[in-house]
């Protein structure tokens, strides 16, 4: 088992190294310039010149991301809760929060930017594409409960708070965890993409920007220190949210546990 | 209650001319009449699909009759423990939560549901896993989590859907006999839906036998063994008589279906 582990921490981090090590290699031996594309070490130089300039943009990306997030959560669960109590309510709205998923953030994000300032437009975008995954994911957790439980709660005439806050709830939580978890790389593209469809300067510019306005100016270095920011944000949350969902679910749901062989 | 010493008891659960029809005109129950009185310990035994379960469900109220009438001394609130064939806990919550959940849905004070947990989970030996959780326990001792839930509020009537089907025959026996000897001690009316000849006769002071589509009572068979029955009876030749008694019995029933 700790083999096992080892590996899977190795393996990933020799291939890393490989590539960086042929990305060092080609860029030398070819002699290709940086603004083509630059070696390993000049986007490591960069990334430490430029951190101030790169780590504010940074926060601005990680600050809408995670407001974005935070209200898709509340909002996803808050009306997969009202849609699963109120049959006439989902009837009436599902189908738009389809609507909603299925456009192209891309394609709404220059429209969402004539009508709101730059900030909440990037906002509502990062809220647009991660609400959906919530809503869904919390709606089928919610319908997906145990037929004889629901049965038991009847037999000791259990109210339908009672229903919602002790059953539904607590059984919808591990597909409404895998929704969140989805939701916060979503989040951050949201934000990204309406970062780059805005495209104007200023101090409250995040990382998408930077990378727009490097490749304007042909500051490939910078782009690629840019977007090894932004992977790094993606992955950081990406984890921090497996991180919460394996705490909630460690004692009980088989998807948190190890098969023992 | 033993019968030797029970005087005739009041009816805790009365069925006359039950039928249930499901929506997709499915007649699961037709004329179903059905007695239980008090103390008593009666199984209602028939093959898959004879409307056993629903008759069930019916006592519980989970489920209504199409026509016929219903009566049970036992409907007010906590009166019916009910077990289902799975274990049906809840996956999140460990064994006192799962087992003080119809206390919490009730109304009632804190204390005495400490109290009644402890009580209930001793009655079914589990009292050292009262905060583990349903996946960390083997079947057997989920099924007996699950009959510690049914038993908390102290039910004058107990329903149970098949419990040990889904478990090996050493469980089974075993819980059979814990069975037995909580209705000895508590002194219950339990109804015991099976599809298992053996195991009707072993637990049950009478075995109603049914037909299916629709269901109806085929017979009605006594088992006079006195209690408590234990290994011994299991090996014993009345034992054996009475099921092939009984076998014979839901053969007939078989037979009447086809």
């Amino acid at each position: 088992m700790t083999g096992d582990r080892v590996l899977r921490m190795a393996l990933p981090a020799a291939m890393l190294a490989l590539v960086v090590l042929v990305w060092d290699l080609t860029v030398r031996l070819f002699a290709i310039p940086p603004y083509v594309l630059p070696g390993p070490g000049l986007v490591a130089t960069t990334l430490i010149a430029d951190r101030a300039l790169l780590w504010q943009s940074l926060l601005v990306t990680l600050s809408i991301t995670v407001q974005g997030f935070a209200l898709a959560s509340i909002g996803g669960v808050f009306w997969a809760v009202v849609f699963n109590q109120f049959r006439l309510i989902e009837y009436s709205f599902y189908p738009y929060a389809v609507i909603l998923q299925v456009t192209p953030v891309i394609a709404i994000a220059p429209l969402l930017l004539i009508y709101m300032p730059q900030s909440l437009a990037v906002l509502v975008c990062a809220w647009i594409v991660a609400f959906f995954p919530v809503l869904a994911n919390t709606t089928l957790g919610l319908n997906s409960v145990d037929h004889n439980l629901l049965a038991l709660f009847e037999l000791y005439k259990a109210s339908r708070w009672q229903i919602l806050m002790r059953l539904k709830l607590p059984a919808a939580l591990p597909q409404m965890l895998a929704g969140l978890r989805i939701a916060g790389g979503l989040s951050l593209i949201g934000a990204v993409v309406a970062e780059i469809a805005a495209g104007s300067a200023g101090a409250g510019s995040g990382l998408a920007y930077r990378i727009a306005e490097s490749g304007y100016r042909l500051n490939i270095p910078r782009m690629f220190a840019a977007l090894l920011l932004l992977s790094l944000a993606g992955v950081a949350i990406f984890l921090v949210l497996s991180a919460v969902s394996y705490a909630v679910l460690r004692r009980w749901h088989e998807s948190a546990i190890r098969r023992e062989r | 209650m033993p019968p030797e010493e029970s005087s005739p008891a009041h009816p805790v659960v009365t069925l006359r001319g039950v039928g249930k029809t499901f929506e997709r005109g499915t007649v699961a129950l037709d004329g179903f009449d059905l007695t239980v009185r008090a103390g008593e310990f009666v199984s209602l035994l028939g093959p898959s699909g004879c409307g056993k379960s629903t008759a069930l469900r019916i006592v519980a109220g989970l489920s209504q009759a199409s026509v016929g009438t219903v009566e049970t001394t036992a409907g007010h609130s906590g009166g019916i423990g009910f077990v289902f064939q799975d274990p049906t806990l809840m996956p999140w919550a460990d064994v006192a939560t799962n087992v003080r959940l119809p206390l919490d849905l009730l109304p009632g004070d804190a204390v005495t549901s400490r109290d009644a947990v402890a009580r209930a989970l001793a009655s079914v030996g589990l009292t050292e896993f009262a905060a583990s959780y349903p996946r960390e326990l083997s079947g057997g001792m989920r099924m007996r989590a699950s009959i510690a839930r049914a038993l908390v509020t102290g039910p004058q009537l107990l329903l149970m859907d098949e419990p040990f089907a889904a478990l090996d025959e050493i469980n089974r026996f075993k819980l059979n006999n814990d069975l037995l000897a909580l209705w000895h001690d508590l002194r219950r009316t339990v109804i015991f839906v099976t599809h298992s000849v053996f195991e009707s006769v072993y637990l049950s002071q009478r075995i109603v036998v049914m037909t299916s589509r629709p269901g109806r009572v085929f017979a009605e068979i006594d088992i006079p063994a006195s209690q408590p029955r234990n290994e011994e009876f299991r090996t014993s030749a009345d034992y054996a008589g009475y099921c092939r008694q009984v076998a014979d019995a839901l053969a007939g029933a078989m037979a009447v279906t086809s």
